[in-house]
């Protein structure tokens, strides 16, 4: 009996963003990545193509961590207090191709960091560093608009992936990508209808969609996931049958997630019968990451350097046409 | 949605006076407020106004000339389809084939070979169709013919035919029923389009008329209608019945969001 083809073609292909600039585009990066710019679903490649790979971020702050569990503590508690070695670590010794700088030092209930700190930590990492950047504000919507400015206006040029915009605190970022050339993380939280609005908000502002990558807010598994990953594929296939305000790459911030959550860092003593912590909290992450590439992420945001090696793995075979 | 504005017809009085005299301003006037309107083709039917070529190719280079929109040729004679199909800058929408077999054995070769799609009419020596196993049995050949032929199923409109509500209402019904069926032909189905004003011809309240029987048609499966797409509630109309159906995700804006993307 022979298996009945069910081979599907979409209209429409996933815009393709480049981060990071090279000298002859203005920046001072030594490489490039482009996500996106699918016609097919998750590695689904008989169906269309997948150009790009999905790719992971490293992340790193401005500042030390003081809640980061041991088994992060252990890689990178002698480096983050300097985020140019943190990032240079990343790069050297686990290979990240794209660093994630989470500017936490400007939490105005945390070090609430100046914007001049905030710019100078942006700037150190440039240097360090030839890769893109994402640069990611405090979460805090009034100290982010206080501080991106300069973040944004110390990185022009080097065509950075800037987070986040919301559908209530969106017009401030939206101008300083639009001014100093960066692309931007439109995020949402869990809900299909609101992703779609915060791109339409941008657009109506003038900002052009193809700079734009989606992030719906992903949760831990086990921890909503699998709504996550529901709006994401009926998104992902939104984009593809042709909706251009859903037609974007997106993104999966699971580091952040992953390594709060008991599954992740509560040690075995506590919870006899979950197997040991060093190998689950990693695990965690890998799995987190490998079911948000199935539902079509193009780019992961992980801490864990084990974990960012396995699912790189995961990607290489994913990508074996 | 494809919507396909139905304004560039000689069938109305300015656009016959634009043909005479050649009044290339009239054609844009309509060409770019269609355009505005977010029309996905522009059709152009020069009707009785004249029977020379030359005058339907004037009009399509003038439309043309206004905005960059796909043209649908609506003329069922065969030399004009073929001439205009070598002017036109964008692969063209041919309105229309019948059921006739000469017809499909003529125009559909000349959308293969000018990567045309191409509206085929349910209706053949018999006339048109009184019911509805007499809509699918036609649509059902024209849909056989187009693959015999190696038309791509997505470059193929079924026109079920609409009658006019107040000389024929109970075929309404009909129709909406045939369109149904219509999508059972394959996987994916070919797209199913109607001449929308015919259903309210010589009515009052006919642009409420057209607004309900387009809701109706896309419940039924209905994706594309040649009509006046400048009317905004009925485009609005169309465009909120796909999110009712969940065919497009709904966003506070969707309306706008739906209308920007086509601009």
């Amino acid at each position: 009996m022979s298996f009945p083809d069910i081979k599907k073609e979409w209209p429409n292909r996933i815009n393709a963003v480049t981060m990071g600039a090279t000298q002859e585009k203005g920046g001072t990066r030594t490489s490039l990545v482009t996500v996106g710019g699918e016609t097919a679903l998750p590695f689904l490649h008989s169906d269309g193509e997948i150009p790009h790979p999905p790719v992971i971020a490293m992340e790193i702050w401005d500042i030390a961590p003081t809640d980061w569990p041991p088994l992060l503590a252990e890689h990178f508690s002698d480096v983050w207090d300097d985020p140019g070695r943190w990032a240079r670590k990343c790069v050297d010794e686990f290979g990240a191709e794209l660093i994630c700088l989470r500017l936490q030092g400007c939490d105005p209930d945390g070090a609430n960091h100046t914007s001049d700190k905030a710019a100078a930590a942006v700037k150190t990492v440039l240097k360090a560093v030839g890769t893109p950047l994402i640069i990611w504000g405090c979460g805090n919507d009034d100290k982010d608009n206080e501080v991106l400015p300069a973040c944004s206006q110390a990185a022009a040029g080097e065509q950075c992936l800037f987070g986040s915009i919301t559908e209530k605190n969106y017009k401030t970022l939206v101008a300083l990508c639009e001014a100093d050339g960066h692309t931007l993380i439109a995020e949402s939280p869990v809900d299909i209808n609101i992703a779609k609005q915060v791109n339409i908000l941008a657009a109506d502002l003038g900002f052009d969609p193809a700079n734009i990558v989606i992030y719906p807010s992903s949760g831990a598994l086990g921890y909503g996931l699998e709504y996550v990953y529901s709006i994401m594929e009926r998104g992902r296939m939104a984009g593809l049958g042709g909706d251009k305000m859903w037609a974007m790459p997106i993104l999966c911030d699971i580091g952040k997630e992953v390594w709060k959550v008991k599954e992740a860092i509560a040690d075995e003593e506590l919870v006899p019968g979950w197997g040991p912590m060093r190998k689950r909290g990693p695990l965690w992450e890998v799995a987190t990451a490998c079911v948000y590439l199935q539902a079509g992420t193009d780019i992961l945001i992980m801490r864990h350097p084990e974990a960012v090696k396995e699912v790189k793995k995961a990607i290489k075979e994913f990508m074996k046409k | 949605m494809i919507f396909i504005g139905e304004r560039i017809n000689a069938g109305f009085k300015d656009i016959v006076r634009a043909i005479k005299e050649r009044d290339e301003s009239i054609i844009k006037k309509w060409a770019l407020k269609q355009a505005e309107s977010g029309a996905d083709y522009l059709d152009v039917n020069i009707g009785a106004a004249s029977n020379k070529v030359d005058d339907f190719l004037w009009m399509v280079e003038a439309t043309q000339n206004a905005v960059d929109n796909p043209i649908s040729i609506d003329s069922y004679k065969i030399n004009f389809v073929e001439e205009a199909l070598k002017i036109c800058k964008k692969p063209a929408l041919i309105n229309s084939t019948t059921a006739h077999d000469e017809k499909l054995n003529s125009v559909i070769p000349l959308a293969l070979k000018y990567n045309a799609s191409v509206i085929g009419v349910c209706m053949d020596e018999k006339g048109s169709p009184q019911d509805v196993n007499q809509r699918v049995e036609l649509a059902a050949k024209i849909f056989t013919s187009a693959v015999e032929q190696n038309l791509p199923p997505q470059r193929l409109f079924l026109d079920p035919v609409i009658m006019p509500l107040k000389f024929m209402q109970e075929q309404g019904g009909n129709i909406l029923e045939a369109i149904q069926q219509f999508k059972l032909l394959s996987d994916p189905p070919p797209h199913i389009v109607v001449g929308l004003s015919n259903i309210s011809s010589q009515t009052q309240e006919s642009k409420l008329i057209n607004r309900i029987f387009l809701t109706m048609a896309v419940c039924a499966g209905l994706d594309a209608a040649i009509c006046d797409v400048a009317d905004e509630e009925l485009v609005n109309s169309a465009i909120t019945a796909e999110i009712i159906l969940n065919k497009q995700i709904y966003s506070d804006s969707y309306i706008k969001a739906y209308r920007s993307a086509r601009l």
